[in-house]
């Protein structure tokens, strides 16, 4: 069921927000959290879906957030949409004027009660974003820095202005990686002296694996430039020879050992809208997130 | 992190607990599959073996080996997983994750009895340590009629697959119930996996116990304030637990002539949700201390005085099941046509402990019955006094809390609330926790956890024998009383059971929930 309200008011799409749900059956009941969504005009539509394929597995109410025209009439558009093709609602803001400063005062009517709250920043966010105004409303604080200009810059700036709840989909891309290799390494391998990271130049989830695995091995971690696409090859050197997975196709990976044959293993890139799901499966400070990008900017402040 | 001067690694520096996103991955290992052609293996493990490596939980080097007495190379064992996966996968099926599973795949052919094609298995199974890195990690699936476990087992042991104390890595072995017909017959399937394989070695899978409605019991009862004031006989009038089928003995009548729905049913699903239900919290979730409480629930458990009055059976006639006509039991394939096995069975146990002293616990099951549909409901007792008109309660039940374990899983309380409207008028009104709702897509597969916690060897889902024979010793009695003579009472395909069960509910002015 889809409605659209325009120059309106939070309370009156909270009303019709409410009519719909009570004409669909009541969907409320089933939410478990709330989704704010921070986007613009060009990527809304990604992240809108992104946002309701990663609700299949987190029933949320969506609220995505336009910020259009700074200059002109103060002005607020709403779409609505109840029980179409997701789970849960999703509610389509857009702010004219003055009230792209106050965003924060019309999405907090309309969060669900007793439910917690996510804020999400597809592209462009705050420098600090536990100090945004829509960031305190927030638990969970999720940028991407990927989408940025130089996101490796970008991630030394959150890095400073890190808060718990914080945390950045250019980490939530390393988890395949380095759930591979926590396994990899369940499996003795005598003494590591040193480890390599091979990835396409800029990338920030490299950087964060350089920083979790020093943090983590407390030995030198190498890191190099390869074809991409993302991280190619994390090498291990060891006593007893070169443990390393190598993907170069961004779908297959080879691990090899000193004196066994390679093996084979999947290891697909994700797209967002699992990366969001993976996201929003913990809603707790990720306290080893934190860890990385303080050995991240301890190296990049050592340099 | 490490000291400087001793870097050899005693633990792996890349886990921490307080890493979630970092799932538990199982050790490199082979997992040994007899009985691959099999239903179950087709249905259920082979598929929620693709969707363990789609999601990432199986390491590289994880293997498969199957065993039949089929003519096969490891090319027809990979295109029969294929196809399993294909069409039974709960995940998208993806090219490079079925390479990953397929590189592991190996057959080997033989009888049981055969001792050749079990040293080849050996072989096989030897073999790919070397070549895949699996460090002598094996379990073994016995998806087999047990009538044949003592063979396979024997010839395990033989082969010296099962192992020793000095042999590197872990062995477990993995059984499906039926975990014996009797207390007799348990004991000696323990006896015989005993010889061979330590205690903690044993997985007796009760994939009802993989469900995430039961494990969210634990949660409920153990993460929460709310209901534990109320869990106990202060505040339940009592507790109905249910596992009905619509579907009838389909091709199992080998297998269920002579068992029936009790030793199918009761002894396993029903007594270990029972137990769950009213075990006191245990100190940990660490399997001991979980068993622990179960065996001790168990042990409490108090059949009725009287069999007659307290227990139903019954046998499904001809009739109608959601609109089409049905054969009776005694007309199926392969049943002889005097058979006296029941297909509903139903009894009201007691449990003797200070929290559940007097609380009757109305077990029942049966096939062919109107739908498909197993849950815990808990009844509260009334309200003692109600400050209104007689008339203005009138349709107010009791309140009830059901934990809906299959299908669309879920919880609901049912409560009074008032009518709107100018009278004071009380009607029951039901919240609802629905899993189904939207978590459908990620909930895995009972097996898919199961198999997971064998290979991770993590044992709390899985029942112990003490539980097992605890099972029996509660059973035993009322089969006895049942096979000391009479026939189980039929009941038209398609109803809600005999009406000697609804007796059993109406002498205790009780009645069963609607089916």
């Amino acid at each position: 069921m889809r409605t659209e309200l325009t120059d309106t008011t939070a309370s009156a799409v909270r009303t019709a927000l409410m009519r719909c749900c009570q004409q669909m059956g009541g969907l409320t009941t089933g939410v478990v959290l709330n989704l704010v969504v921070m986007t613009d005009e060009a990527g809304q539509y990604d992240a809108m879906k992104a946002a309701s394929q990663a609700g299949r597995e987190h029933p949320c109410q969506v609220i995505g957030v336009i910020a259009r025209k700074a200059g002109g009439q103060r002005r607020l558009d709403a779409e609505i949409a109840v029980g179409e093709n997701a789970p849960g609602q999703q509610v389509l803001l857009r702010t004219y004027g003055e009230l792209n400063e106050h965003v924060d005062s019309v999405v907090t009517p309309l969060l669900v009660p007793d439910t917690p709250v996510v804020i999400w920043w597809p592209g462009y966010a705050p420098q600090a974003p536990a100090a945004d105004p829509l960031g305190l409303l927030g638990q969970r604080r999720i940028t991407d820095v990927v989408t940025t200009e130089a996101p490796r810059e970008r991630l030394l700036q959150l890095a400073a202005g890190y808060r718990p709840g914080d945390t950045d989909l250019a980490w939530a891309r390393t988890t395949t990686w380095r759930s591979l290799l926590a396994a990899t390494l369940d499996r003795p391998p005598g003494v590591i002296f040193e480890a390599t990271v091979a990835a396409e130049p800029d990338n920030p989830s490299a950087d964060l694996m350089v920083a979790w695995l020093a943090g983590r091995l407390g030995v030198p971690v190498k890191s190099e430039i390869s074809g991409g696409p993302g991280i190619t090859e994390v090498n291990f050197d060891t006593d007893g020879g070169r443990i390393g997975i190598s993907r170069l196709d961004g779908r297959n990976a080879t691990l090899s050992r000193p004196g066994e044959p390679d093996r084979y293993v999947a290891l697909h890139r994700r797209d967002i809208a699992e990366l969001l799901a993976e996201e929003l499966r913990r809603l707790d400070p990720d306290e080893v997130y934190g860890e990385a990008l303080a050995t991240l900017q301890a190296t990049a402040g050592g340099t | 992190m490490n000291a400087p001067g001793d870097r050899r690694l005693a633990v792996n520096p890349l886990r921490d607990p307080r890493d979630r996103r970092i799932p538990r991955v199982a050790e490199p290992s082979v997992l040994v599959m007899f009985g691959v052609t099999g239903d179950l293996a087709q249905k259920k493990l082979l598929p929620a073996i693709y969707d363990l490596a789609n999601r990432g939980l199986l390491p590289p080097g994880f293997s498969l080996v199957g065993y039949a007495r089929r003519d096969w190379g490891d090319q027809d064992f990979a295109k029969l997983t294929n196809e399993a996966i294909r069409e039974h996968a709960r995940t998208r099926f993806r090219d490079e994750v079925w390479e990953q599973v397929r590189e592991g795949i190996r057959f080997c052919s033989g009888d049981f009895s055969d001792d050749n094609a079990f040293d080849q298995l050996a072989d096989t199974v030897s073999r790919l340590d070397a070549e895949r890195g699996t460090g002598g990690n094996r379990a073994f699936y016995l998806s087999i009629p047990p009538g044949q476990f003592p063979v396979v087992v024997k010839q395990l042991e033989r082969s010296g697959l099962s192992g020793d104390s000095v042999s590197p890595g872990w062995r477990r072995v993995v059984i499906e119930k039926p975990f014996g017909h009797d207390l007799v017959s348990a004991r000696e399937l323990n006896d015989l996996l005993a010889s061979v394989f330590p205690p903690y070695s044993v997985f007796r899978i009760d994939h009802y116990l993989g469900k995430e409605t039961v494990q969210n019991l634990l949660a409920l009862r153990f993460a929460n304030t709310l209901f534990e004031p109320i869990w106990n006989r202060g505040y339940v009038d009592h507790v109905q637990i249910t596992m009905s089928e619509d579907i009838g003995i389909g091709s199992r009548a080998g297998y269920y002539d002579g068992i029936g729905a009790a030793r199918d049913v009761i002894q396993n699903h029903l007594l270990q949700l029972l137990a769950l239900t009213v075990m006191e919290e245990p100190v940990s979730f660490h399997p001991a201390a979980l068993r622990a409480e179960k065996q001790k629930a168990l042990s409490a458990v108090q059949l009725p005085e009287d069999m007659a009055t307290g227990t139903a059976r019954g046998q499904y006639a001809a009739g109608w099941q959601g609109g089409i006509p049905v054969r009776g039991f005694l007309a199926e394939d392969g049943i002889a046509p005097d058979s006296v096995t029941e297909t509903y069975a139903a009894v009201k146990l007691g449990v003797d402990t200070r929290r559940w002293a007097g609380v009757p616990f109305y077990l029942r099951t049966g096939k062919r019955l109107a739908t498909r549909m197993t849950e815990i409901a808990v009844i509260f007792q009334r309200a003692p006094h109600l400050p209104f008109n007689a008339t203005d309660a009138r349709e107010l039940g009791e309140n009830a809390l059901v934990i809906r374990v299959q299908p669309d899983e879920g919880v609901t309380l049912r409560f009074g609330s008032k009518v709107p409207g100018s009278a004071m008028e009380v009607r029951d009104v039901n919240m609802d926790f629905a899993y189904g709702e939207s978590f459908t897509e990620s909930s895995p597969e009972a097996y898919e956890r199961l198999l997971l916690d064998v290979l991770i060897g993590d044992p709390p889902l899985f029942p112990g024998h003490e539980e097992v024979e605890l099972s029996w010793q509660i059973l035993d009695p009322i089969e006895q009383f049942w096979a000391s003579g009479g026939h189980p009472e039929a009941y038209p395909a398609g109803s809600a059971g005999p009406a000697s069960a609804d007796a059993l509910m109406a002498r205790d002015g009780r009645a069963w929930r609607r089916l």
